[in-house]
């Protein structure tokens, strides 16, 4: 067994692990006043204790060098490259949500980065300004009407819900590139770009992801509320008109 | 007085708390919005020190935003057993954080832009999305809410890619609340030393 499935089967043991703990912990729900179903808080906020510690320790300074350090346009290749090998898995997604124009879409980036984006090292896409198609299995589960499930908070990956979670593990297995690769290249270029990719996000935005884990009163409440917030906005599962109507709330003294 | 009379009369007093409504247009909505990101763009270029440019950001959220009823929603529940004077206080150190947490995120905004894309109205605000382009990252949705309860046009609600900035500030003040045992002193104390 090569390095790179062994890195593989962990990966997919500790989503399996924690998807588990999840599913017997949640007896009955705990809905918070946000629409937040969470639950399992009490083990969440330990795993986000170890992310915190982890991310103090090794995840922010790594990628705060790596930003630095690197020059912007090798980082921007890098997480290009990963970014476009991406782009079987959105298909083979877009294909099952019943969505052509982003399975198309996603084939077409795929087949001009690779070529006349030098291998995807370039964005030839966006320069062209064809829209993105970002897409994974927990969108078509929620797609296919999955329900969203408790919320989870992964060790190492973070803030998740039990659907995207599901998604995760079964984009592992089913993305087209596991049958073209071999564990070897997959070792040398996918795992490593693919950590570039998050250090190099963790390093560029790192006001941002700071101020939710060290400078919030309740870093755990934030970055669950400010990940589901986003998550459903970008699977359109968030209506505006929900929101309570200004003319009505009591703002007498402020 | 007859029946008929008083009906139709409360009928028309009914109306009026709606008539400013009708001065909200699309048109005045979106001029809204667009000014708001001229002045944050000034202010921005104007390459003043930090601390300047956060009392700049002050003013400009005072002069554009429904500060009350900002104040009034982060405060939540615990708004109600607030006395006056907490209120007051409150509200301002609310508005020097929200300067300073999100005037730290506006120096992202350097050199990008804004583009308003559509504007609907949602009951009685409008709901303006704009698209930001910053440099070296992919555009996203940046929406406002803006309502004349006022008697002005002010937005009152901010989202960032689907993440509302009034709700997250609620649950950050909430908190704070907690934190401090329920006293809502200590959480206008600590919201002066954050952000």
């Amino acid at each position: 067994m090569t390095l790179f499935s062994r890195l593989h089967r962990a990966i997919v043991f500790v989503l399996f692990v924690s998807l588990l703990g999840a599913c017997a912990g949640s007896n009955g729900t705990a809905i918070t006043p946000e629409g937040i179903n969470d639950p399992n808080e009490a083990a969440n906020r330990r795993v986000h204790e170890f992310n915190r510690s982890l991310d103090r320790a090794l995840i922010r300074p790594a990628g705060v060098g790596y930003t630095n350090f690197v020059p912007d346009g090798i980082e921007d290749g890098i997480t290009n490259f990963a970014l476009n090998l991406e782009e079987p898995k959105n298909m083979v997604n877009s294909l099952l949500q019943g969505n052509l124009r982003g399975a198309g879409l996603s084939l077409f980036s795929f087949v001009t980065n690779s070529t006349l984006g030098f291998g995807g090292f370039i964005d030839a896409t966006r320069e062209l300004d064809i829209p993105e198609n970002d897409t994974d299995f927990g969108e078509t589960l929620y797609v296919w009407g999955v329900g969203e499930g408790n919320y989870i908070e992964l060790p190492l990956l973070g803030p998740s819900t039990e659907r995207a979670t599901v998604g995760l593990v079964v984009d592992l297995f089913t993305n087209p590139l596991n049958a073209v690769l071999d564990d070897r290249s997959r070792f040398f270029y996918l795992t490593p770009a693919g950590l570039a990719t998050g250090l190099s996000a963790r390093g560029r935005f790192t006001d941002t992801i700071d101020s939710i884990l060290y400078e919030s009163a309740d870093s755990y409440a934030q970055a669950r509320l400010i990940y589901l917030q986003n998550r459903r906005f970008r699977l359109g599962d968030s209506e505006s008109s929900t929101e309570i109507d200004p003319f009505e709330l009591d703002t007498e003294g402020f | 007085m007859k029946r008929r009379h008083f009906l139709a009369m409360t009928g028309a007093s009914a109306l009026i708390p709606a008539l400013p409504a009708f001065a909200l247009t699309e048109a005045s909505a979106t001029k809204l919005v667009n000014s708001l990101v001229a002045d944050v763009n000034k202010v921005i270029s104007s390459g003043k020190s930090e601390k300047a440019m956060f009392s700049d950001f002050a003013r400009i959220f005072a002069r554009y935003s429904d500060t009350s009823y900002i104040s009034a929603y982060a405060m939540g529940a615990d708004g109600r057993t607030a006395s006056k004077a907490q209120k007051r206080a409150f509200s301002e150190a609310f508005q020097g954080y929200i300067a300073r947490k999100y005037g730290r995120r506006f120096r992202e905004f350097e050199g990008g832009r804004l583009e308003v894309k559509s504007v609907r109205q949602v009951k009685n605000w409008y709901e303006v999305d704009t698209t930001a382009f910053l440099r070296g990252e992919a555009p996203f949705t940046v929406t406002f809410h803006v309502s004349n309860r006022t008697g002005r046009d002010l937005f009152f609600n901010m989202f960032i890619e689907g993440i509302n900035l009034l709700l997250t500030e609620r649950a950050e003040v909430g908190a704070l609340i907690d934190r401090n045992g329920g006293n809502i002193d200590g959480m206008i104390r600590d919201l002066k030393a954050s952000g």
